[in-house]
């Protein structure tokens, strides 16, 4: 990613199109070839955790692309006067700032959720995509740019988050969403107790526990390494 | 390079602009969040009694919510002998701070909930789970004896386990008609694994989240204490 940055930054000519082929790479390469979670290996703490249904996770992966695009912005129009000495305390008070107003217009806005999701949000200042992509790219380029490589790596984290969670939802809680779908009581929209079918399902128990997010994430970079000739032995 | 000088200003005018943008988000929403902890607090203390309201207090929209619990909630609060204190609104009553209090200076809230069938006592009890902090509201109705429904809440037990507690509607819905004396004396319902075998004063555990479920029990019996004394003298009357 350090490559390119330099190139952008290289090449940076006025009459350059405001959403030209380098400004989409910058949005689509952290979804898949370079995203952050199964590829940069950052904000896996923050995966584990908030994983166990759609909706916090969904939540989640918005407020990281928010805080990193505008903690990616604002480092980015004022890295030429930030002392490079002091550099990493100005990046930590802007994400702390950014991150506070989330949280604060969260549980004004969204008091539930919030409650679900208040101990992570705060978290999300220690998250390592927010610094890393400060320190790799809002530091050494433009701001425009700066913004969308923030968007692109926060939705490329927030996607993995949503995948994860769906399918920790389903198997541990047989659930989308918080819609009941299949599930031993007649609350759930497949009612397993009562078709004969189905009355050997059971919700599995592990996929609630943190330790199944490791185990799907694993597994995801493990589909994602044998597709992709790139990714296969870097070094 | 940066002199020294230029970073110390750059720090301070930082500092100052950042404490100064977020003093103003924080108490622009202010009010907003007053009313949705509020409401939360609300939520929690219906949601023991869904059965006689008819409806389910998380489903329910925030005016209907408050609209019900002024027209049909009394407040009382309790001094630690079971005396009515007056002055105070039982909704500011934070079991949390009380905890902290010396025994003998602790207030207890307590709801009277006046439904087509009577009085209903919303107590409300504190106490660990295997994390944090658990917490419930119990409701006793008009004979004193009688659960008429619970909630209950924590702040981080397990998701599955511990969580069931007020995940799983099931558990809470288990202490409806459960009893707290036997032959007058107080004995409070235990959350026991492995089967109930006194079906007035037991509920059954949540396999997997047994400290979540002693801890359940423990509060029950140490929670509710405090308000006896009160319906003996309601009891008299």
């Amino acid at each position: 990613m350090s490559e390119s940055a330099v190139k952008s930054a290289a090449s940076a000519e006025p009459r350059e199109p405001w959403f030209g082929k380098k400004e989409k790479a910058l949005l689509s390469d952290p979804l898949y070839i370079d995203n952050p979670i199964t590829v940069q290996v950052l904000g896996v703490c923050s995966a584990l955790a908030v994983t166990t249904m759609v909706k916090p996770a969904l939540i989640m992966g918005i407020s990281v692309a928010l805080v990193t695009g505008f903690s990616n912005l604002v480092v980015s129009l004022l890295r030429n006067g930030i002392p490079k000495q002091i550099r990493m305390i100005v990046q930590l008070v802007v994400i702390a700032a950014l991150v506070t107003v989330v949280e604060q217009f969260l549980k004004a806005f969204s008091y539930d959720v919030w409650k679900q999701l208040s101990v992570f949000i705060g978290l999300i200042i220690t998250n390592c995509i927010v610094m890393g992509r400060l320190e790799a790219f809002a530091m050494a380029n433009k701001p425009w740019k700066s913004f969308l490589d923030g968007i692109g790596n926060g939705l490329g984290y927030g996607w993995i988050l949503v995948a994860v969670a769906a399918i920790r939802e389903f198997f541990g809680r047989g659930a989308l969403m918080g819609f009941k779908i299949i599930g031993p009581s007649s609350d759930f929209l497949i009612n397993t107790q009562s078709s004969p079918l189905l009355s050997w399902y059971q919700p599995n128990g592990l996929m609630v526990l943190p330790a199944a997010a490791m185990f799907l994430i694993a597994t995801i970079i493990w589909i994602q390494r044998s597709r992709t000739q790139k990714l296969i032995d870097i070094s | 390079m940066f002199n020294n000088r230029y970073i110390l200003i750059y720090t301070l005018v930082m500092a100052l602009v950042v404490s100064v943008a977020l003093a103003f988000v924080v108490n622009g929403l202010k009010p907003l969040h007053d009313i949705n902890e509020a409401v939360f607090k609300k939520k929690d203390i219906l949601s023991a009694i869904r059965d006689q309201i008819g409806a389910d207090p998380l489903k329910m929209k925030d005016e209907e919510l408050i609209r019900l619990f002024e027209e049909k909630m009394d407040k009382v609060v309790l001094d630690a002998n079971g005396k009515v204190v007056t002055g105070l609104d039982a909704e500011t009553i934070d079991l949390a701070a009380e905890e902290k209090k010396p025994s003998n200076e602790r207030k207890y809230p307590l709801f009277i909930y006046k439904g087509d069938k009577g009085n209903i006592y919303l107590m409300s009890v504190r106490g660990n789970g295997l994390w944090d902090k658990i917490w419930g509201y119990i409701a006793l109705e008009g004979d004193f004896n009688t659960i008429a429904g619970a909630s209950f809440g924590h702040v981080a037990e397990t998701p599955g386990l511990g969580a069931e507690i007020k995940d799983n509607a099931n558990f809470p819905n288990a202490f409806h008609g459960k009893k707290i004396y036997e032959n007058g004396n107080y004995v409070s319902v235990q959350v026991v694994k492995g089967g109930i075998k006194v079906p007035d004063h037991q509920v059954d555990a949540i396999s997997g989240a047994t400290i979540t479920s002693n801890g359940v029990s423990e509060m029950l019996n140490r929670g509710m204490v405090a308000y006896l004394p009160y319906f003996e003298s309601l009891k008299k009357k």
